[in-house]
């Protein structure tokens, strides 16, 4: 069964993933409305540092809203989002110190078009960090080797493939040292072909121990990579679990047919 | 199956072919542009025709039975006598339509702005210079300092500013422009040329030489500033440096030598400023004011604080829903009645707070639509990443919405170029005014066509200038997204 879910040629992680017992997101009791619609209900989530979760359900049921409450690009109306100890309120201050640490990628890359791939890097460390330049670049630099594209320092991301897009906007993140990395549908808006660089690039992240949230589709990430699955519909986490016991016996039955649905090709 | 069969290459070792020549060279070119149908063929051709006849019917008058010597009125016959257009009326009146009343013997004040504009302009809108030639060597520095003292000391000693003395303003100016070798060499010939066709670019005057011995202190002083800024401040950048000086100081040069009346120069009366010159104050003042203003009201129009977004909707939608002829009475007008007795302020002063907030608001919109357009993910991203408000407009937002906008800002531009000539009404003489003055002159009554032949082929090169510059802008900025 479990061949089943893994992407073909997908890096197996060798190094084992510690989890250690110091909580870097609570979430209790959240509640989100966009106007009259209840969006988010009753979301309670812990999450531990260097954990792995994978949060997947179908389209509409929150997910990306969650991810995106824990930065505040979403406000959220009731309940408790602490990020390391920082609760998340109107106060600017806060906001600022939770989004140094908290990395994001987005499904349609988000670069700075008019930025070449270098300056994309070194715009937040330079500006918000106030790195000096020719620090930020080193670092950018050997980032980029990380992602394995430096020879693509000075084009601008109009000139890249969307792989090479996902993966210098993962290099971003990255260079700001964050923490946390939420990942919102990383690799829903790419060619088949170039999937598995950018899930080779997050499965390393992995591998160093970054805590990582993941909102996506791809279940062989999922039960290779994740120490935990949440799946989620109408805005409520309906079912968590182990990726094993997640896949091979889920309890609820909307995860059942979800899980039927998603795995039916 | 019989397709394999007629395949000329295996699948996959087909080579490139050059395309049928009805695709390439004059040919292609003639035939997609020109020739491609027989509806396209004729409009060509009637065109063509059209246009043969506009040019024979226009460029006699224009320029082959056209009067281009003598200096007075008797080198042309009086109008109905003459096939050809009288440029020589333009020769006498030439001084008037460039500057109006203003007086003769201070026109260098007006020319040495230009120069000054000119010189600080060119590096920054043309960014093919080498980098290496942009900052000048300290060894020219140091020479060209020199001659500039001596050039000083020179001028005041022997009373009358010698055109020695302008030739080493000009060197300075290269040197102050930081060009380097290049046109530090450059700019004295340029002066010369200049010296020799009579445009003044030293004071006559007694009066104003004290004025000009400071003016051209003031750029020792900036040069030097200019070149020893790195080693004060490391993180100085020349370009930005520059681009801050001709929005901060630039202004104030120009007020001190326009307007006179302090440290050393003579005043001039704004009732005396006219022509291209004032034109050009009153464009430029609403180009540069407009800009940062319809930003910052742009910006305010989307912000979430109620408080900020209703002044900056009351105010766009107020100016915007004036005609700027009402805007000009008003300032004329209207304004000195609310003020207090005794409080006045100079008429051209109110003219161009009018044309500024009228071109702001709408700059705002122009800005607003620039803003629309870019997606909402660009905003994501920099919050996500930590920036604060003004630093994710200024360094990811702004930089994209302004590129978007720029034909909008360019039209914008020239839209107020043109709309200067309304102060007109207000018994301030531009260009136009100045026109239109002169051809009132008794002996040379009926030589207006010409007259507003000049001043429409002037507006035409500045607003050609601009449109060109900012399709060369576009492409510049042009950075293969989308």
């Amino acid at each position: 069964m479990s061949d089943n879910f893994a992407v073909e040629g997908l890096e197996q992680p060798t190094a084992k993933m510690e989890i250690s017992d110091e909580v870097m997101i609570q979430i209790a009791g959240m509640h989100k409305w966009y106007g009259q619609f209840h969006v988010l209900k009753d979301i309670n989530l812990t999450v531990n540092k260097g954990e792995r979760i994978v949060v997947c359900g179908p389209s509409g049921s929150g997910k990306s809203t969650m991810i995106r409450c824990i930065n505040r690009l979403e406000e959220h109306q009731q309940g408790q989002i602490i990020v390391e100890g920082t609760e998340l309120t109107g106060d600017l201050k806060h906001i600022e110190i939770i989004r140094r640490d908290v990395g994001m990628v987005f499904q349609h890359f988000n670069l700075f078009p008019h930025l070449t791939v270098l300056d994309n890097l070194t715009l937040a460390p330079i500006w918000v960090r106030k790195t000096p330049r020719e620090e930020a670049e080193e670092i950018a630099m050997k980032l980029l080797e990380r992602v394995k594209i430096p020879e693509q320092a000075k084009k601008f991301p109009g000139q890249l493939s969307g792989g090479q897009q996902q993966r210098v906007a993962i290099a971003r993140s990255l260079c700001m040292n964050p923490k946390i990395m939420l990942f919102d549908e990383p690799t829903s808006a790419l060619d088949p072909e170039m999937i598995k660089e950018v899930l080779d690039v997050m499965i390393e992240l992995a591998k160093e121990g970054m805590t990582m949230l993941v909102v996506t589709h791809e279940m062989g990430f999922a039960k290779t990579v994740a120490n935990r699955v949440i799946f989620m519909d109408g805005g409520e986490i309906i079912e968590q679990n182990e990726p094993q016991e997640f896949f091979n016996n889920p309890q609820h039955g909307r995860t059942k047919l979800f899980l039927s649905q998603i795995l039916a090709h | 199956m019989s397709t394999v069969e007629t395949k000329a290459h295996a699948p996959g070792e087909h080579p490139d072919w050059t395309p049928p020549a009805t695709e390439i060279g004059v040919r292609g070119w003639l035939y997609h542009n020109l020739f491609s149908s027989w509806p396209n063929s004729i409009l060509t051709v009637a065109s063509a025709a059209l246009l043969a006849w506009i040019l024979l019917n226009v460029l006699p008058w224009l320029f082959f039975d056209a009067y281009w010597s003598g200096d007075d009125r008797s080198a042309c016959p009086a109008p109905g006598e003459r096939e050809g257009a009288c440029w020589v009326y333009i020769k006498v009146w030439f001084k008037q339509l460039m500057y109006g009343r203003y007086p003769d013997e201070m026109l260098w004040r007006i020319n040495s702005a230009y120069v000054l504009l000119a010189g600080g302009l060119i590096p920054l809108l043309v960014p093919v210079v080498p980098e290496r030639l942009v900052s000048a060597p300290a060894r020219w520095r140091k020479i060209v300092g020199g001659l500039m003292v001596a050039g000083i000391v020179l001028s005041v000693l022997t009373g009358a500013p010698s055109w020695f003395g302008a030739i080493f303003f000009w060197a300075a100016l290269a040197m102050f422009v930081g060009y380097g070798a290049l046109l530090a060499v450059g700019y004295p010939v340029i002066a010369v040329l200049l010296f020799l066709v009579d445009v003044p670019l030293h004071p006559h005057l007694p009066a104003d030489s004290i004025g000009w011995a400071l003016f051209l202190a003031a750029l020792v002083a900036l040069q030097g500033l200019m070149a020893f800024a790195d080693r004060i401040w490391p993180r100085f950048s020349y370009k930005p440096a520059l681009g801050l000086m001709l929005l901060i100081v630039f202004p104030l040069v120009c007020l001190y030598l326009f307007a006179g009346g302090s440290l050393g120069l003579k005043s001039v009366e704004t009732p005396l400023w006219g022509g291209l010159f004032l034109t050009l104050v009153i464009a430029l003042t609403g180009i540069v004011a407009s800009l940062p203003l319809g930003v910052v009201l742009a910006l305010g129009r989307r912000s979430n604080m109620p408080v900020v977004k209703a002044v900056c909707v009351v105010f766009i939608e107020l100016w915007r829903g004036v005609p700027l002829i009402t805007v000009l009475f008003m300032a004329s007008v209207m304004f000195p009645l609310f003020m207090p007795e005794g409080v006045n302020f100079d008429k051209l002063i109110r003219a161009l707070l009018g044309v500024m907030f009228f071109a702001s608001a709408y700059m705002a919109e122009v800005v607003r639509g620039g803003l629309q357009a870019i997606p909402k993910g660009q905003y994501e991203a920099a919050d996500a990443l930590g920036l604060s408000y003004w630093k994710s407009m200024g360094l990811v937002i702004l930089p994209q919405a302004l590129k978007i906008v720029i034909p909008g800002i360019v039209n914008t531009f020239i839209g107020l170029f043109k709309d200067t000539t309304l102060v007109l009404i207000i018994g301030l003489f531009d260009f136009l005014g100045m026109a239109q003055a002169v051809s009132t002159n008794p002996d040379w009554l009926g030589f207006y066509v010409e007259g507003y032949v000049f001043v429409a082929f002037g507006f035409w090169v500045f607003c050609f200038g601009m449109s060109r510059y900012s399709i060369y802008l576009e492409d510049k900025l042009q950075t293969g997204h989308r």
